[in-house]
Formats: structure tokens, sequence, C-alpha cells
């Protein structure tokens, strides 16, 4: 059987990452939401600001623990599976990747130690400046990564010498001109994301009848915060979506799939509400569309215009269905999240959210919603930016290890199986640790301030299964 | 070699020095907590297993993270190596990435688990035994060269498999094995101490045989590395280096003998050491064997001074970490007791 190394190693690159994303998604809100908890905690002294924060501290290292994990293999695999394209821009991204270890590193080594142990063993203050930087760092975290995916989309503030990026201009290369946009996209989302999670195991305790005063304060904030955020989220996504016209044309005419000529009468392109991509005729099938309202939302005018794929060569135009369909599942989720915050921010007014079984009931299961908006934002931009790696500069095609294909599939094979494993333990001891909830017995922790973690996760885990449920 | 000695030719001198030290601070630290997995199956009861895992607790994955220090820095200061390397040694490296993903939670899932608790154990076992040989596969592959041309890896997915290669995964597994067992000696006590201690006793010989071959092997298979210790004047000042590695095994048995508890893993480091500085002689300046050296393969000066600022910040306070942590849990680990 013949192998294909680029498909495999695009599967596999995508498997691992996709699985990633998922971790560092959750752990910058909740260390943001933490920190807010702690500071709460200091400013007004009410003791279950306390109790969610250690409650959410145990979730926390679990994730984080895993996040670790499937991040070691992700600095290995830019060799593995990329390596001519480790070789172009090392230069440019090395440095931006590493940035991320060093802070990765001065976080784990000194603020998330006293964050996951030190709750008896040092003082409060300092306990919860050490909630706020560890917040402050995986954002840090957060920016070093998506300057270096954004270098990658838009890059900037280099020069080609003999086939490889050489650094000109740092300033322009870490603030490159998709990144403020996508820096501010994305941790937005990853607060959504957590307020999720937060609300979604709030309304479990509301609607079962259990922690009643923790799980109250539990939904009021997460509703607080996505009745703001989500909207705020939309803003920055039509920004976002403004400057990915202006840098990568192709791009919003896969996430539109708007072909041109056929599709734009008068000028006005319209908005396509569902339709199937056909790559070989070069149109839509079962196409439902607004008239004018893609001009409307692109460029802001009724009759505006912008290329659609047709004005790109075949080579040069990614694949549509894929930034199509996650496009609007990702808006559609967006569009979702408005409406559960402000419903709920109208029934919080009107003083009856507690009492809506029909509003608090569904809104147990509504906890994957950010990771699967995640999930279809990232493939809309990775696909997206296809068939280039870096943009404009090196194609994905010629990016591709010289590995062979029967070698990548065996090792897909096995990142499957290993990653199946471990990480439905890591769920299934997540969903321990929400069912024993917030008041269970306090945990010892272990001795001292160690750099560790999965130990901490430990601990937490143990002291789930000693006592599950009530 | 014609080195410019201008800021162009310090600064991969300063990375490769950098990245030394990380991936000795890895071998080491790492190499003991492999070790332990190594030896876990020859524990006699669940509680000396307990014991053995609890001395290693509270440290095993801050030594982990070394690792991707080791793997971000190849890439941060040489690209191109780094653009080579990883292809060449595609399947050891993934091999060793997942039994490590593995092991690592063996170590916390083992805990909480009841009925299927043996389970964790063999995948600790194997996977600790599994990421040491297939470290030892990747320096041997990379010792007995890569295959480049153009500036690319351009050999095939099974070079690296050869019983050089073979050779030295087994001989890491060993070696592992020994910085292990007297960190077991050093950190325990009873009946675990004993065992370690003699444990230490078998593989002490061992590890020096392993190292005596690949230091015949190497310069009898590969000329380059034969001239660079059996030629004049170099042959004068390498001289020492098997002699002080055999004088300090003496002493490391000595003190296994003599029952002294603290000084046999300081012994072994030191041995470890000694082999590391070997290998090092044997390859430097090359980072791609046989074609490419640290300076052709360097990221711009612009990179690496951009990155060397934070690293320079940042390293002694991670090294100051490290030794605190250490210090926090001096002391030796007692049957049926842990930091938990």
């Amino acid at each position: 059987m013949e192998f294909d190394p680029e498909i495999l190693a695009r599967i596999q690159f995508a498997f691992t990452i996709s699985f990633h994303v998922i971790f560092p998604g959750f752990t910058i809100g909740l260390a943001a939401y933490i920190a807010t908890l702690e500071v709460l905690w200091l400013a007004t002294g009410h003791e279950r600001y306390h109790r969610i924060a250690r409650f959410f501290t145990k979730i926390f290292a679990v994730s984080f623990g895993m996040g670790v994990v499937s991040g070691i293999v992700l600095s290995y695999q830019f060799g593995t599976n990329w390596s001519p394209f480790a070789r172009l821009a090392g230069n440019v991204i090395g440095p931006l990747i590493g940035y991320e270890v060093l802070t990765a590193f001065f976080l784990e080594a000194t603020f998330l130690g006293i964050m996951l142990f030190g709750w008896n063993r040092v003082p409060r203050g300092l306990h919860v400046f050490a909630c706020v930087m560890v917040a402050a760092g995986t954002s840090l975290s957060a920016f070093w990564i998506l300057s270096a995916n954004s270098w990658m989309q838009t890059p900037a503030g280099y020069q080609m010498i003999d086939g490889v990026a050489h650094p000109v201009d740092w300033l322009s290369i870490i603030f490159n001109p998709s990144f403020p946009f996508r820096f501010a996209h994305m941790v937005t989302a990853c607060y959504l994301t957590t307020a999720f999670v937060v609300l979604a195991v709030g309304a479990r305790y509301v609607y079962a009848g259990r922690y009643h005063e923790d799980a109250r304060t539990m939904m009021r904030m997460a509703i607080g915060l996505i009745a703001i955020l989500a909207p705020v989220q939309a803003f920055i996504g039509d920004a976002h979506g403004q400057n990915t016209l202006k840098y990568q044309p192709q791009k919003i005419a896969a996430i539109e799939a708007h072909w041109g000529e056929t599709d734009g009468v008068s000028g006005g392109v319209p908005l396509v509400l569902f339709a199937w991509p056909n790559e070989a005729t070069e149109s839509n099938d079962y196409q439902i569309a607004i008239p004018h309202l893609g001009s409307l939302i692109l460029t802001h005018s009724w009759d505006g215009t912008f290329k659609g794929l047709k004005e790109f060569a075949p080579q040069d135009r990614p694949p549509v269905a894929i930034p199509f369909f996650a496009f609007r599942i990702m808006v559609g989720l967006g569009v979702l999240m408005i409406a559960i915050g402000w419903l709920g921010a109208y029934l919080l007014w009107r003083r009856r959210v507690f009492e809506s079984d029909w509003y608090v009931r569904p809104l147990q299961y509504v906890w994957p919603i950010g990771f699967v908006t995640i999930l279809s934002g990232w493939f809309v931009t990775e696909v997206g930016r296809q068939p280039w790696v870096v943009y404009n500069v090196l194609r994905t095609a010629d990016a591709v290890s010289p590995v062979a294909g029967w070698a990548m599939a065996t090792t897909l094979a096995l990142f499957v199986l290993v990653y199946a494993i471990v990480f439905s333990g890591g769920v299934y001891y997540i969903n321990r640790l929400i069912n024993k909830g917030p008041e269970g017995p306090a945990v010892e922790p272990p001795t001292g301030v160690p750099n560790r973690p999965l130990a901490s996760a430990h601990e937490a885990t143990r002291a789930a299964i000693n006592a599950p449920g009530e | 070699m014609d080195i410019s000695l201008g800021m162009d030719g310090y600064l991969p001198v300063i990375w490769s020095l950098l990245l030394a030290v990380a991936i000795a601070m890895y071998v080491i630290l790492d190499g003991f907590d492999l070790g332990i997995g190594i030896l876990f199956p020859f524990a006699r009861s669940e509680l000396e297993k307990d014991q053995m895992m609890n001395s290693v607790a509270p440290f095993w994955d801050g030594n982990e993270t070394w690792l991707i220090l080791g793997g971000g820095g190849l890439l941060v200061a040489f690209p191109l190596a780094y653009s080579i390397v990883m292809p060449a040694l595609y399947l050891p490296v993934i091999f060793m990435l997942l039994a490590l993903v593995f092991r690592g939670v063996a170590f916390e899932f083992r805990h909480v688990a009841d009925d299927s608790r043996f389970l964790w154990n063999i995948a600790f076992a194997a996977g600790s035994t599994l990421a040491a040989f297939f470290q030892g596969m990747l320096l041997g592959g990379f010792v007995q060269g890569i295959k480049v041309a153009d500036n690319a890896f351009a050999g095939g997915p099974l070079d690296w498999a050869t019983p050089f290669a073979a050779l030295c995964g087994i001989a890491v597994v060993a070696g592992y094995a020994l910085i292990g067992s007297v960190w077991l000696v050093m950190k325990t006590d009873g009946a675990a101490a004993r065992r370690a201690r003699a444990h230490a006793k078998l593989l002490l010989p061992v590890v020096l045989a392993f190292m005596a071959v690949v230091s015949l092997w190497t310069p009898i298979a590969f000329p380059r590395i034969a001239e660079r210790w059996f030629t004049t004047p170099n042959l004068f000042y390498l001289a020492p280096l098997p002699l002080v590695t055999l004088l300090l095994a003496w002493f490391v048995w000595r003190w296994l003998e003599e029952g002294h508890e603290n000084l046999p893993f300081f012994g072994v480091i030191g041995l470890f050491l000694l082999g590391y500085l070997g290998i090092g002689i044997s390859i430097f300046p090359y980072l791609i064997p046989p074609s490419l050296t640290v300076w052709e393969t360097a990221a711009p000066p612009a990179s690496q001074v951009f990155m060397l600022i934070g690293t320079v910040f940042m390293l002694p306070v991670i090294l100051g970490y490290v030794a605190f942590v250490y210090w926090l849990f001096r002391g030796k680990v007692r049957e049926g007791e842990g930091y938990h």
C-alpha cells in the first residue's frame, strides 16, 4: 500500500495540535477566572470565592498537566513533520517559540507551584499574586505562540537570503499584521470557553440542588461575562475578518464560498447561508443565499465587492468545504453564545434565573460549546491558509519532511492509540472532580512547592476517588 | 578549521555550550528517574515499588522539562540542524516521546488505580525502558552520522537502525539503571536500599564495559573520530580522560563496598559527565556529523542574540529553582511513607 507523506503529515499534525489546543484553550481562561475569584476573595472576604477557586484549581491542575504532555510532542513535530519549514522559517519563528518555552518554564518554576501547593503555606496576598501571575503567564504564552502562528499567516519584518528567512525587524515580526486581531480573538475565545464550562458546572449543581451558594455564584459570574464578551467577540471577529480580507483574500473567498462572476449580481455579493461548494464546477450546489449581505458584512457597503475564488489560480486556492462549514459552525455557535448570555442576563435582572428549569436544565450540557467553537475557528484559519504553510512564501507540499509514508502512518496510529488512552483517563478524572464538587474535604497538599502540575492532579484525583459524589 | 572569531564565530559556540548544558541536565536528572522505571520490575513488593516511585515523585516532571529546552533550543539556535536531525531520526524520536507520555501518566494513574494497578506498573516500567532505549538509539544514530545532500536529510527511514545504535540503546538503559540504583541508595533505606546497592554493584562493571566498547567501536568505525583522539598532540591532552574515568569508577566501587550512601550517586554523575565529554570531543565542532558544523547550521546572529537575552536572564532562575526543590525534598523516603 502507498502512503502519501504530505496528507499523513497534515493529518498527524492536525490531530496532535487539535488535541493540544483544547487544554491551553481552557487553562488560559481558567487561570484568569481563578485569579478573579481570589481577588474577589481578598477584597470581600466571602468564603465562597475561596471555595470555588480551590475547586477549579484542581481542575486546572489536571488540564495543565495534559497540556504539558501534549505540548512536548509539538516542540519536536515542527522538525519531524515539517523540516523544510523549520529550515526556512526557523530563524524567525524559532525565537518566538523559544520565548514561549522560557515563559512556560518561568511560570511553572515559580508561580504555578505556589498556586497549586501553597494554599496553607504562603500568606493570602502572595497566593493571590501568584494566581494573577499564572494568569498573566498563560496569556504571555499565548502571546508568543499566536505571534509565531500569525507570522505564518501574514509574514513581515524579514528578508529571504538563499531561500531562508532572516529577521530584519523583531517588532514587525512579533506584531505582524494579523497578530493583534488573532491574539484578541483567541484570548476572548479562551475566556468564553471557560465561562461556558463554569456555567455548565454551576447549572449542574443548581439543577441538582447541590452547593446552593457556590453554584449560583458560578452561574452569575459566567452569565455576566458571556453577556458582555460574546457580543464583543463578534466585533473582534468582524475586525479580524476585515484584516483577513486585506491580507489573505483567498481565505475569505473560501469561507464565503464566493466563486465570483456567477453569484455576483450587479456588484453586491450575497451571503451564502448554506451550500455544497463544488470545486469541480467552481460553483455552489444547493445554495441558499441572502443578496448583498456578504458585501455588507465584509465591505460594510451595499454594493461592495471582493475577489472570488475564480480570480485566483487553482493551485493558489485553499480547499473550500472545510473553511466554509467550519466558519458557519463557529459563527452559529457564537450567535448561540450571545443568545444564552443575553437571555441569562434578562432572567438575572428579573430574578428568575435559578427557578427557570427550562433555562438551567439544558445549560448543564453546554460545556463543550467553547471547545467546538475554538476548534472550528482553528480549522477555518489553518485550512484557509492552505496551500501555504508560510503565506505566499512556502507551500505546504514543499514543507513536508523527507520521511517515508509508512513511517508516518505507523506513528499516526500510535498517536491515536496513546492519546485516546491518556486523554480519556484525564477527562474521566475531571468529571469525577466535578461530581465531587467544591465542598469536599480539604486535600492536604504535599510538603513544599514542587514543580509538578501532574502531581497536584494526582492529589486531586485521589481525593475525588476516595470520596466520589455524595 | 577556519573560525572567524567575530560575533558570528562566538555565538554558535555559546549556544552549543548552552544546549550541551541543557542536554546534560536532562540526561542526569531524567536519567535517574527513568532508571527507577527500568529497575521497577525487580522490586519485590508493592510497598517497595511505592517507595521507589515516591523517591522521584516531586522531581520527575521538572526533570522532563529539560527535554523541551533541548528540542526548542536546537530549533532556536541551529534551525538547519534541527531540520535535518528530526526527519533523520523520525521514528526513534516519536517512539521516545510516546514512551515518555505513557510513563508520565502511569506515574499519576497508578496511584488512583486499584484493580488495574499492575497494568500501570507495566506501563511505567516499559515506558521508562523504551524511552531510555530510544534515547540511546538517538545518540547512536547521531554519532554514526547523518546523510545530508543540499542541506537536507537524504537518507532512508531506517538509517539509524544499526547494530552500533542498538548497542548505544542498551548502554543507555544500563547507564540509567545504574544512576537510578545509586539514587535509590541515597534516597531510600531498608530492603529497597540494600537491593539497590546490589544492583549498583552489578551494573557498574556492565556500564564500564559498554563505555569501553563504545570508546573502541567509534574510532574503529569512524576515521574522523580516530583522528581526533589518536593523533598528536591530541593524544597527550586526551589520554587522562579514560584514566580519570577508571579511577572514578574504582572509587564508586569502593564507596558502594564501604556503605557510603551519597557519594556513589555523585560519583556516577561524574562518570556520566566524563562519558558525555568524551562524546563531545569525538563530535565537536560537528552538529550534523560528518558534514555540518555548529557554524554552518547556526541561526543568524540577529536570531541568536535576540534569544540569548532571554536565556541569560532565565537560566539562573531555573537552575536556582531546581536546586531549591531538591533541597526542599532532601532526606530519605522510608517504606510506607511518601511526600503525599
